[in-house]
Formats: C-alpha cells, sequence, structure tokens
C-alpha cells in the first residue's frame, strides 16, 4: 500500500513520509468524564481507505468526528496531514475533508443542485465550472441529473438522499473523505451496485478515505484496512486477507457471522 | 344618522386617521424586527443570555400600555414627540414574539443539519445566514404576525399621548359618549388587524420550510 504513496497530488507540500490521518493515544471524554474513546492509535497512509466496523455504540462516529475537529481529543492528539487537528483554522480543516454525515443532514431549503454546490459555491468556483461539477456528481453517484437537479431532500427516496450526501461531500474535490455509514439507507441490491461503484471511485481518485459501517461485507470490500472498534477502545485493526483468520473475540464474532451466511449459502 | 352615512361623511379622517394607524405600526414593527431578530439569535446562541433578555421583554409585555406611554413620556428624545412615544412603546411590545419565535425557529434547525453545515466547513456566519435563518423565517413570521395584530390593537392607544391614529376617534367617542365615533376607529382597526394577520399568514405559509 504504503509503497505507491509516491502520488501527492501536488496537494501538500509535506512528506509522505507520516500517514495522512494519525491517532496519536487520542482519547475523548464527555464533560461529565465518560469515556466514549480511550487511548486510539490508528494511521491511515495517504490513498488509503480505513473502515472502522464495530457495534452500535462502539465509539466509531465519534472517532470521525475527531478527525476533522467537530470533536476535540481530550487526551492525546490527532493528526492530519501532519499537523494536531488543533493547530490552525477548523474551517480551513473541514474545507479540505469531505464528510458524509450518519443522519445525511441534506439542507432541506435546498434544492439537489444547491446541496451539492454549496462549498464550491462557498469557494467562489466560476458558475459554469460548478454546473459542470454538479452534473459529474450525480452522474457518479448514480443519479440522473434531469430527474434530480431540482428536487428537494424531501422528494427523495433514503437512499437517494444517502448518494446526494456523498456527491455533497466530494463536491470540492477534498483530498480526505469521511463517511459514516454512507450506504446504511441503500436495498441490499443498489447497494452492492453503489459499493461496487465506489470502489472504482477509490481506485481512480486515490483519496484518503474513512468509512464506518456495520457490515462486514462492505468492510472487506472497501477497507484497505479494518478497524474494530469496540466499547470506546480499538481492539483490531487487519487487512481484509488476515481479517477472516483474526482471533481477538469481538473480530472472530463478526468473521463467525460470516461464515454462517456463507454455510447458508453453500449447504454442501 | 346611521353608522354607514358617518362613514361616508368623514371617509377622509377616517383615512387619514387609518394611514396614521398604519405608519405607526409599520415603523414600530420595522424597529422591532430590526432589535427583535438579532436579540433572537443571540438567545439562540448564548443560553446564559436567554434569561436576561426573555427576561426584559417579558416585563416590557406585562406592563400596562398606557402606563408604558406614560413612562416614556419624560424620556429624553422620545418624549419630545408624541410619535416617537407611541412608536417605542408599540415596538417594546412587540419585541417579545418576534425574540422568542427567532430563538425557536433557530434552535428548532434540526442538529444533523447543523452538523453537515459545520463539517463541511462552514462558518458560523454562513450556517446563520444560509442555513439556520432561512429554516427558521415561517417561525420568525409567525412571531411577527402576532406582534403585529398586538400592535395594531394596542397603537389605538397611542392616541392618548397624541400619536394620532384610529384611536382619536374612539378617545374621542369615549369621552363624548358617542358609539358611532368610537366604531369610526374600532371597525378600521379591527380590519388592519385582520387584513396584516391575513396577508402574514400568507407569507408565513409561503415561507414555510419543505419537510418531508
Ligand atoms: N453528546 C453526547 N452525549 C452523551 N453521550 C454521547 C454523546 N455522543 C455520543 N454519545 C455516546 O457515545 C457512545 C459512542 O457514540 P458514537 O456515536 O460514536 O457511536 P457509533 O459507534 O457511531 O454508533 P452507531 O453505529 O450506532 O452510529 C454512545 O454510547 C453514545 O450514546
Ligand atoms: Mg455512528
Amino acid at each position: 500500500m504504503s509503497s505507491e504513496t509516491k502520488r501527492t497530488a501536488g496537494r501538500s507540500s509535506l512528506p509522505d513520509a507520516h500517514p495522512v490521518i494519525e491517532f496519536r493515544h487520542a482519547s475523548y471524554q464527555l464533560p461529565d468524564g465518560r469515556a466514549l474513546l480511550r487511548d486510539l492509535n490508528l494511521a491511515v497512509e495517504r490513498g488509503e481507505t480505513l473502515v472502522l466496523l464495530g457495534r452500535s455504540g462502539a465509539g466509531k462516529s465519534t472517532a470521525l468526528k475527531l478527525i476533522n475537529r467537530m470533536l476535540e481529543p481530550s487526551d492525546g492528539a490527532v493528526l492530519v496531514e501532519g499537523r494536531s487537528t488543533l493547530e490552525g483554522d477548523p474551517i480551513e480543516l473541514r474545507r479540505r475533508i469531505g464528510y458524509v454525515i450518519q443522519e445525511v443532514g441534506l439542507f432541506p431549503h435546498f434544492t439537489v443542485e444547491q446541496n451539492i454546490s454549496l462549498l464550491p459555491r462557498l469557494e467562489h468556483w466560476p458558475d459554469e465550472r460548478i454546473r459542470a461539477r454538479v452534473a459529474e456528481l450525480l452522474q457518479l453517484v448514480g443519479l440522473s441529473e434531469a430527474e434530480f437537479l431540482h428536487r428537494y431532500p424531501h422528494q427523495l427516496s433514503g437512499g437517494q438522499r444517502q448518494r446526494v450526501g456523498v456527491a455533497r461531500a466530494l463536491a470540492a474535490d477534498p483530498p480526505i473523505l469521511l463517511m459514516d455509514e454512507p450506504f446504511g439507507a441503500l436495498d441490499p441490491l443498489t447497494r452492492a451496485e453503489v459499493q461496487c461503484e465506489f470502489q472504482d471511485l477509490q481506485r481512480r481518485l486515490k483519496k484518503t478515505i474513512v468509512i464506518v459501517t456495520h457490515h462486514v461485507a462492505e468492510a472487506l470490500l472497501l477497507g484497505d484496512h479494518i478497524g474494530v472498534i469496540d466499547a470506546g477502545a480499538l481492539v483490531g485493526l487487519h487487512t481484509p486477507k488476515d481479517f477472516m483468520s483474526a482471533t481477538e473475540p469481538v473480530t472472530a464474532a463478526y468473521t463467525a457471522n460470516v461464515r454462517m451466511f456463507e454455510k447458508l449459502e453453500a449447504p454442501e | 344618522m346611521n353608522l354607514l352615512e358617518y362613514f361616508a361623511r368623514h371617509h377622509r379622517e377616517i383615512l387619514q386617521a387609518t394611514l396614521e394607524h398604519v405608519w405607526l405600526v409599520g415603523i414600530a414593527m420595522l424597529l422591532a424586527v430590526a432589535v427583535g431578530v438579532p436579540l433572537g439569535v443571540l438567545v439562540a446562541r448564548q443560553p446564559w443570555l436567554a434569561r436576561p433578555i426573555l427576561g426584559g421583554a417579558n416585563i416590557a409585555e406585562t406592563i400596562p400600555s398606557l402606563a408604558l406611554f406614560g413612562f416614556l413620556l419624560p424620556v429624553p428624545w422620545l418624549g419630545d414627540r408624541a410619535e416617537r412615544i407611541a412608536i417605542a412603546a408599540l415596538a417594546l411590545y412587540a419585541l417579545l414574539p418576534i425574540i422568542r419565535n427567532t430563538a425557536a425557529g433557530i434552535t428548532g434547525v434540526d442538529r444533523a443539519i447543523r452538523d453537515a453545515a459545520r463539517g463541511m466547513g462552514m462558518t458560523e456566519w454562513q450556517i446563520l445566514f444560509q442555513v439556520e435563518l432561512p429554516l427558521s423565517f415561517s417561525t420568525m413570521l409567525a412571531g411577527i404576525r402576532v406582534a403585529t395584530v398586538l400592535t395594531v390593537g394596542i397603537a389605538t392607544i397611542a392616541a392618548a399621548v397624541g400619536a394620532g391614529g384610529l384611536g382619536e376617534f374612539i378617545f374621542r367617542g369615549l369621552a363624548m359618549v358617542n358609539n358611532q365615533l368610537i366604531l369610526a376607529g374600532a371597525i378600521p382597526a379591527a380590519l388592519l388587524a385582520l387584513i396584516a394577520d391575513f396577508l402574514l399568514g400568507v407569507c408565513e405559509r409561503r415561507l414555510q420550510p419543505a419537510r418531508s
């Protein structure tokens, strides 16, 4: 993986020696002292996709929010492109990080077009470029421009909304992408399609991506590494290849689950 | 002489008083919106300011209107002219519903929408002007509507300090025990309130954010 990190896309003057995203003993506590994340150590190299897998309430969304400084670590540090997220301007940091939130959060008073083009507009792109970008993104997420461009979020299905959310996060072509269950509301068939398209996209765009999911299959398909989070701690970090043979209990429970379905499919 | 004849004979004066009335209410409302909306934003953004601001507006609301006009008489500059007193008092009354509804509109914006806006790197001002306020318009307008109807009614009392408006007829009618005179003030005032209520209601529905 890291052998092909030559490609820096001219974005960062920093050498590629350090990871694009790095958690160093990062913890996050609520004001009342309850720890949501404990001593997290993780690194994501340029162009790599990390999948965070874990039960509901394990702390996956919290981990994502530490990366774009929606939350600040109460201990340790989170580094993006070699710099602590606490250094510098959070707005500037977030503009370089596409973020698909779990609840999608489309702007209800904006059309699909306006939702997707918001960030390019804030960055004062020329109109022509914005129009082209929106068309490109809609195609990318598999929504027909003619049909959806001028719809409002309440006129979309849950899955369509999620896809618009993904398009919006990609709009300003950020080098880093955080996706919190981006395909959660999709039916299995569309989900498989979108996953394949997304895989294709990953290969072409070489973005650094962190995806949160509950689905092992999705993790195996999209991840270069899979981090298993349980009760606020990272309990395993594997490549898809050695994920299936991992021995720690939480990961083993996931793989047992996958094997059960494999048995259903191939009863012989 | 029946009421219609009376209205026909005095339509000039009635129209004049109605225009004065509209002017008083209009200026007062502009002022109240200009002050109330930013205060509402403050209430929503800084919870520690909610009590003093809402408390203050609440107190203004509870002062009997005639007394409020009286209190403002000795205030420098304001007290110099009757209309100034009237407009200031009306604006004070209009403040509470506007502040409260603006704050309610903003705090009512779905957390996920705020999070998405923040997460994509919008500044607090951009979030306020492009997301929170547009999504609060209909709630804000509901407050403005309540305040306007309230103010149209209270403005009739402005005549007590000599600020003109439809209250002139009512006070004269009361003094002369003349019902026609009272109605010449009361009916146009009631109509004004109904019209304002209707028009602002239409705007409010127009601005209703599309929700699933
Ligand atoms: N602001 C908050 N106040 C109190 N508790 C919180 C807050 N935010 C998160 N939590 C708690 O922290 C834990 C981790 O939350 P988080 O959203 O990171 O979970 P998650 O792994 O993303 O779960 P899911 O898969 O259900 O989205 C949960 O138990 C949640 O209830
Ligand atoms: Mg979550």
